[in-house]
């Protein structure tokens, strides 16, 4: 299959920066179809100005990126590819423009000129999808957290994007926003094959993904399915990431010397595992 | 005598009008000096409310709040006093910073107690050297550090007081993980240092498990646990229903427990998990 | 608590007067504004008055509601009232005192300024107690298109006016929790002479500021990412349509305005 995203070796660095610290340095990395992908990386690791580059809003120095086939740089493609790759930021307050949710979720197919039929249908369609349907009439400033960050959700839906980027969309919630975002990017990427690539550094939340990428120094330093990249908790420590707790258990047993796979991620498979061993 | 003391204390915001709330309500609450306690509760389940009323930005509409014996409610003066008593840091501190140096933001606090010249270098370096912030980036503009680095500074802007209480809300959101480990292990150093009383407000169930001697649980403004972390955590039944993550180490152990392996009722630190299974293989097969 | 502060001043209702069209309401208010100013005569006024206590009527909005309104204009309307008072001469003389004088006329005059000031902001808090400020803004947008022809950026400033509406009870929240937060290290709003007051006033603007600005930040690049290019080809969900009650109630609106100047016209 042909991958919704290719970025090509790419290079960046921001304006008045050192000339030795470049925020991209190289990335390369491929995104398929309707995957769920997790880019992990601590603070400065290049992880958000990736983001940025995947829909236009920063342009690589050096090296490509792709979307669906057409290049950021290529300026006449630029509403396509934004329209192709929704964007959803940490900060749910700094990206609503109106005072009205269903208001807000119209934005977007407003700025594609739609006709009003039209894009009454997909915000409609959006809200619903994210479930705050019944909150379309609300002012955004009244909604917590989570219901914040979902409407956001919903004003990207309306572009119908075939892939959604989601910046640390969680990192300002508390556990109950954060379930409520996770579970309802998880649906729209099983249920309606939206591709999903979340940067995030909680661990939790890349146990599910199909895919997970780490970053440091603007690379892409491993990558691979969950098990794969949270067996190698050594490597993961070096970059300044913790590994999720049940994984730390089970790579501190094995460290006392208890013989016990290092497959294991979720609770049960963890519980499973130990009492396996113990047996 | 405890440091703080609430006797029914209650919150109700818009008193009177249609939109009145109850914040808090009738909370009785002990802490004495030296205690490291950790706040447990969904966003509105009213602890950011009780922790404004322990240096008097929010007055009780019901019930007393005690500082050493002294009710906050007494004096404006008193109250101005207690500010630098219980040093309260804010969710996402680093907003607050607003001089043109790491110094003179740091000093903003011991400034405002008028003390000498001399005493306020002194708090600003001690501040500066518990949260981590090196003297090199002193003189630069709070504006130009990372976002971890405005927390440190932020947090030391309030630790330059002195205060006997430290209270701390949510001191790690946003941060990735080493950011929020280090910034722990500074509050936690801090703590041992000085014996000041810690109140740490946090959503994570490990963070707290791991720091706390002693946690409250808020559930619609009342203080519903109160505890050490054993009493609390062996009651993870009772948090799922309210709605709160457990430390994923419990759920593993009460899932062994599930499956036969007797492990402890509370462990909720991975390294009590660790020894109670590696002392389970000692002893041979279990069950 | 400053988030006690309402903004907008807006009361939800579904009178006749809320579901007008905001572009038939705010041409209404003009023509309104116009002929108060028309108007001369004790029945003009009159007629004026009564039009205003019907509207009011029709929109449910309590008398209480518009009077509470006026009250920080109440400075301007005293003011006004006084500076008649004494300055316009005619009439008979009533009496007089140091260099002020006071006439029948001035009194007459000081009467109609009062009336007419308080009529005027009536009419404006009629319109914006009964139409959004969102919709306003749009209906604004609207009227103000032909300007585009000339260049005019009305597009961008209708933008930038519907940004500011959103993010006031943002930047009111965080105006609240800054001044906690410089609180908890002792800063002191309340006491000291009017100078110190401003400057312990930084530790408050300086963040807001900052924070203004990172916000603006980000909401740009959240607005590219949702395809924003401007108002070229841009359209809207939300269709602003005149109905024929619209259509009717302006050109009502200015059959009265023309009824007031003939009115006018022949010494009334």
């Amino acid at each position: 299959m042909k991958p919704i995203i290719q970025v090509k070796d790419v290079y960046f660095r921001y304006e008045g920066d050192d000339p030795l610290s470049s925020a991209l340095n190289g990335t390369t990395l491929d995104i398929e179809q309707g995957r769920f992908v997790v880019i992990l990386g601590h603070n400065g690791s290049g992880k958000s100005t990736l983001a940025k580059h995947l829909n236009g809003i920063l342009l690589p120095d050096k090296g490509c990126i792709l979307v669906d086939g057409m290049d950021t740089r290529d300026e006449t493609k630029l509403l396509e590819i934004r329209r192709t790759v929704g964007m959803v930021f940490q900060n749910p307050d700094n990206q609503m423009v109106a005072s009205v949710v269903e208001d807000d979720v119209a934005f977007a197919p407003e700025n594609l000129g739609y006709p009003p039929e039209e894009i009454r249908l997909r915000v409609d369609e959006a809200l619903k999808l994210v479930d705050m349907y019944d909150y379309r009439l609300h002012s955004p400033h009244l909604l917590s957290g989570g219901q914040k960050q979902r409407v956001a959700i919903a004003g990207v839906i309306a572009m119908r994007p075939r892939c959604i980027v989601l910046d640390e969309p969680t990192a300002m919630l508390d556990p109950a926003g954060r379930h409520e975002v996770i579970d309802t990017i998880k649906r729209l990427c099983r249920e309606h094959g939206i591709t999903i690539i979340l940067i995030t550094h909680h661990m939790n939340e890349a146990i599910d993904a199909d895919r997970v990428f780490v970053m440091s120094n603007g690379k892409v330093v491993s990558e691979g399915t969950p098990k794969e990249v949270f067996s190698n908790v050594e490597a993961l420590k070096a970059e300044g990431l913790t590994v999720p707790d049940s994984v730390e258990l089970i790579y501190q047993l094995r460290l006392a010397g208890l013989d016990i796979p290092k497959e294991a991620l979720t609770v049960e498979e963890t519980a499973q595992a130990i009492a396996t061993a113990l047996k | 005598m405890p440091t703080i003391k609430t006797q029914a204390l209650t919150h109700i915001y818009s008193q009177g009008s249609p939109f009145e709330s109850i914040a808090l309500e009738n909370i009785n609450i002990e802490i004495s000096q030296g205690e490291f306690v950790g706040l447990i509760g969904h966003t509105g389940s009213g602890k950011s409310t009780f922790v404004q009323h322990l240096n008097g930005l929010l007055l009780p509409t019901g019930g007393r709040v005690l500082l050493d014996g002294v009710d906050l409610n007494s004096s404006k003066k008193l109250r101005h006093e207690m500010r630098f008593k219980v040093g309260l840091v804010f969710q996402y501190p680093e907003y607050q910073l607003f001089e043109d140096t790491v110094y003179k933001d740091i000093s903003f606090g011991p400034r405002n107690m008028k003390l000498s010249k001399a005493e306020i270098d002194e708090r600003v370096r001690e501040a500066a050297g518990f949260v981590g912030v090196p003297e090199e980036i002193f003189e630069k503009s709070p504006l130009e550090l990372s976002g971890g680095q405005k927390r440190r500074v932020a947090i030391a802007g309030v630790i330059a007081m002195r205060p006997s209480v430290l209270v701390l809300d949510e001191p790690t959101a946003g941060l990735d993980p080493e950011g929020c480990e280090s910034i722990l292990k500074n509050i936690c150093d801090y703590h041992e240092a000085t014996g000041a009383t810690v109140i740490l407000v946090s959503h994570s169930m490990e963070d707290i498990a791991r720091y706390a001697s002693r946690l409250i649980v808020f559930v619609d403004g009342h203080a519903a646990m109160d505890g050490s972390p054993e009493e609390i955590f062996s009651q993870a039944d009772r948090l799922r229903t309210i709605g709160l993550d457990v430390p994923v180490v419990t759920d593993i152990a009460s899932r062994l427990k599930q499956l036969n392996i007797d492990v402890p009722d509370c462990c909720y630190t991975i390294s009590q998990l660790k020894s109670a299974i590696l002392s389970l293989k000692k002893e041979g097969a279990p069950c | 608590m400053l988030k006690d502060i309402t903004l907008g001043q807006y009361f939800p209702g579904n009178s006749f007067i809320h579901r007008l069209d905001p572009r038939t309401k705010l041409i209404c208010t003009v023509i309104y504004i116009a002929a108060l100013f028309v108007a001369k005569s004790y029945i003009t006024y009159g007629v004026l008055l009564l039009t205003l206590v019907l509207c009011v009527a029709v929109s449910k909005i309590k008398a209480s509601a518009m009077l509470k309104g006026m009250k920080p204009l109440a400075l301007i309307i005293i003011f006004t009232a006084i500076l008649n008072l004494f300055y316009i001469k005619g009439g008979t003389e009533l009496f007089s005192f140091w260099v002020l004088t006071v006439t029948t006329e001035g009194i007459k005059t000081a009467c109609f300024m009062v009336i007419r000031i308080m009529m005027l902001i009536s009419g404006t808090f009629l319109l914006t107690y009964t139409t959004t400020p969102m919709s306003l803004t749009d209906g604004l947008e609207l009227l103000l298109n032909p300007l585009k022809k000339i260049r005019v950026p009305v597009h961008e400033f209708s933008m930038m006016m519907s940004i500011a509406l959103r993010f006031i009870p943002t930047l009111i929240e965080e105006a609240d929790k800054i001044s906690n937060a410089q609180k908890a290290r002792g800063a002191d709003f309340e006491t000291g002479k009017l100078t110190e007051r401003a400057k312990a006033l930084l530790p408050l603007l300086v963040p807001l500021f900052v924070s203004a600005i990172r916000r603006a930040d980000e909401l740009a690049i959240a607005m590219e990412s949702r395809c924003y290019h401007g108002g070229e080809g841009r359209t809207r969900m939300k269709k602003l349509s005149l109905k024929l009650s619209d259509l009717m109630t302006m050109v009502f609106s200015l059959l009265f305005l023309a009824g007031i100047i003939i009115l006018a016209r022949f010494g009334f």
